[in-house]
């Protein structure tokens, strides 16, 4: 018997918990520039993510997915990629979007039960959340191989989490990826929690990169809570893709923080003393840590950031509560092109109702 | 759990209840075991039966849907949940290709007794693909039989006949009204007939035709309408597949006129199968051309449009009014 095929999959991660070094650092990171830019946007994120939880409570916004323990990964993902690139995202990557140039306002008004969050033209090419899970895998290669006919050098980027893996969609994105080498550079946010089903229910294999392993491409774990690993670890997926070399998948270690969504309660199904644990981990703590030693950063600077963070906020919140609610024919007139005539008797229905007072449901 | 239940809580009692009586029954699907479901419909199932009968499964609905049929096969009597209706369609190869034709294609040799539950509808402000009505392509699917019960102490008989039933089952439940109006529920193990409907109401003027979570506004627009001396006879459908044609014509030669309710996109749907069937054959009887309210033929809204969206009480009397006033 001889060996035909072996493989290793790498773990990469550059800052410790508590901030220091774990290895020689990359280049980019002897200046301030970068990973000032990185900490600012995630304490953005985070303040953003318990207002929108807090808005929740009061009913101004309805079920939401909170990305707390998430951000480093969107942050970085949302610095690297060009706005040629296209994202075709998961429900959980609102700083992400942000930062690939959707205004809060229209952010909040998707999370807020309103369909033209996903109208906003900041959103470029990229495609809306994708709700069903998994869904966005195989979308994400129907945009690279659109990428591939044409010979853009442009990546397609798609999120999803860990339970998202154990989906036929996840594991078909990947074979035609592999079989068509496409410019594709597939995120696992695994948070180790999928509601309430841990990842070792998920799957028997010890790391979910190795899934790419079977489907011929590149696969790595990174510490998702740590900054530098995964600049590192996006940026050379994303060369590849973009240059030809074929599609990555980057499993994030991270931890969902927060509950699954608000309409969740996790103390139902997971310890406290490993949600403790996971704090300790995350991702924010550890950067300012490595910030304040390198005297790149400070209590002064902090106060001034917070404050200019919680204004940015206000304003993107009195925006959207702002927004006048959508016409009735909103409900209809988007569906085709051109409204079939069959529809149209419908529509005026639709308005009639609208007129009197629209739903008169109790 | 104390009565009055629920009807999710209903759904519960009727799982633990025959989980103890047949060793057969598996219960799996998402979040099911631990968390007992994210609508609690399997709380505490799997404390009393163990992870062999309570089975959190990975997130792969068509997994779910393919690996019930293979243990179906087998003698095994697997209740999937799917957690919402929008999550259905991974499911679909599995049922439409195989548990609906398995009997039929092995005459006999293999069956598939593999229930599916799913909470449908709209009306509870949820995220998107949430809130789907897609009940006709189950009962569009020959071999399957689709049922939906709209009160708790039908839930319990039908989910418990459900299981029973040799075939495959979809049995859909009506989330909107999952903790609506709690009402005694005997854990009597007697398991409610498949095909039938339920005459909810008896009256003489129009045979109003619903099921699920409309049954509620259909019973208020028949209250509403009984101030006005218009009595309304209301059957809730229950069964979607096979239909109980027999009851609703034998009401309609009574009443002379009708209305069908649902949440569903009007075209298509369930309820132009229950008109077709009213002009193939009590065409004589009709005083009035039939009438149905129902979704709008668009994508169920994300919850901001979804009071535009949903039929109303308002909306079925105006139906009644003009179907009366017809002539
Ligand atoms: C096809 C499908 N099935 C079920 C659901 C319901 N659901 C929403 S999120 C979720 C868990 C997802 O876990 P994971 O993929 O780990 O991502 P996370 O939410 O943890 O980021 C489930 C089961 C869904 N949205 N889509
Ligand atoms: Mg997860």
């Amino acid at each position: 018997m001889e060996t035909i095929f072996t493989t290793n999959i790498s773990y990469s991660s550059y800052l410790s918990e508590a901030g220091l070094p774990l290895q020689p650092l990359p280049e980019w990171t002897h200046t301030p520039d970068t990973l000032v830019r990185y900490y600012r946007n995630m304490v953005l994120a985070r303040q953003l993510d318990n207002k929108i939880i807090a808005l929740q409570r009061t009913g101004q916004i309805g079920t939401y997915a909170s990305q707390l323990g998430a951000e480093a990964i969107d942050i970085v993902l949302g610095d690297l990629m060009e706005s040629s690139d296209v994202l075709i995202p998961y429900y959980r990557n609102h700083a992400l979007q942000m930062l690939r140039g959707l205004p809060m306002a229209d952010m909040l008004s998707y999370w807020g039960g309103d369909e033209r969050g996903n109208a906003s033209a900041g959103m470029g090419e990229d495609f809306p959340n994708a709700v069903p899970i998994a869904t966005q895998a195989l979308h994400a290669t129907g945009v690279a191989t659109a990428f591939k006919i044409r010979g853009e050098k442009r990546a397609a980027v798609t999120v999803c989490g860990d339970g998202g893996t154990s989906k036929g969609d996840f594991m078909e994105a990947l074979n035609v990826a592999g079989a068509w080498q496409l410019p594709v550079v597939f995120i696992i946010n695994n948070n180790q929690w999928a509601i309430s089903v841990p990842r070792s229910l998920q799957c028997g294999a010890p790391t979910l990169a190795q899934k790419a392993v079977a489907a011929g491409i590149r696969g790595e774990q990174v510490d998702g809570n740590d900054v530098i690993a995964l600049h590192e670890s996006v940026n050379e997926a994303l060369q590849h893709a973009r240059e030809g070399k074929g599609p990555t998948l980057i499993e994030a270690i991270s931890y969902r923080l927060s509950d699954h969504t608000t309409a969740d309660d996790a103390t139902r199904y997971r310890s406290n003393e490993e949600l403790k644990a996971a704090w300790e981990r995350e991702p924010i703590k550890r950067l300012q840590t490595f910030l304040h030693a390198k005297g790149w950063w400070d209590e002064v600077q902090e106060t001034a950031w917070q404050n200019e963070v919680g204004q940015i906020i206000q304003q993107g919140l009195t925006e959207y509560l702002q927004r006048p609610p959508q016409a009735a024919s909103d409900l209809i007139d988007h569906l085709y092109a051109k409204l079939p005539d069959a529809l149209k008797e419908q529509r005026e229905r639709l308005l009639r109702n609208a007129r009197q007072g629209g739903n008169h449901h109790e | 759990m104390s009565n009055p239940l629920t009807i999710v809580e209903s759904v519960n009692l009727a799982l633990r209840s025959e989980m103890q009586k047949d060793s057969s029954v598996v219960v799996l699907g998402e979040d099911v075991g631990v968390n007992g479901g994210v609508f609690r419909a399997t709380v505490g199932l799997r404390e009393e039966f163990g992870i062999k009968r309570v089975l959190d499964t990975p997130l792969a609905e068509t997994m779910i849907a393919g690996l019930s049929v293979g243990m179906a096969a087998q003698g095994l009597k697997p209740v999937a949940e799917i957690q919402f209706m929008g999550f259905i369609f991974p499911a679909m190869e599995h049922l439409i290709a195989h548990a609906a034709r398995l009997r039929h294609r092995t005459r006999g040799r293999l069956h598939c007794p593999m229930v599916l539950r799913v909470p449908f509808g709209g009306g509870i402000h949820a995220p998107e693909h949430h809130s789907e009505s897609t009940e006709v392509l189950f009962a569009h699917t020959p071999g399957l039989r689709v049922v939906i019960p709209s009160s708790p102490a039908r839930a319990y008989g039908l989910l418990l006949a459900a299981i029973r039933n040799p075939d495959p089952v979809i049995f859909m439940e009506p989330k909107r009204i999952y903790r609506l109006n709690a009402q005694p529920v005997e854990d009597n193990g007697k398991a409610l007939p498949l095909d039938t409907c339920y005459t909810l109401r008896e009256g003489s003027d129009i045979t109003l035709v619903s099921w699920g979570a409309m049954i509620k506004e259909t019973l208020e627009a028949a209250d509403k309408l009984a101030e006005k001396a218009i009595s309304c006879e209301v059957i809730d459908l229950v069964t979607l597949n096979p239909i109980d044609h027999k009851t609703i014509l034998a009401s309609v030669a009574k009443t002379g006129h009708c209305v069908i309710i649902h949440e569903a996109p009007k075209s298509c749907a369930v309820g132009a199968e229950i008109s077709a069937t009213i002009a193939e054959r009590g065409l004589l009887n009709l005083q009035a051309p039939v009438s149905r309210v129902t979704g709008y033929d668009t994508v169920m809204p994300y919850y901001q449009m979804e009071n535009h969206y949903m039929p109303n009480t308002a909306d079925i009397i105006e139906a009644v009014t003009g179907t009366l006033e017809f002539s």
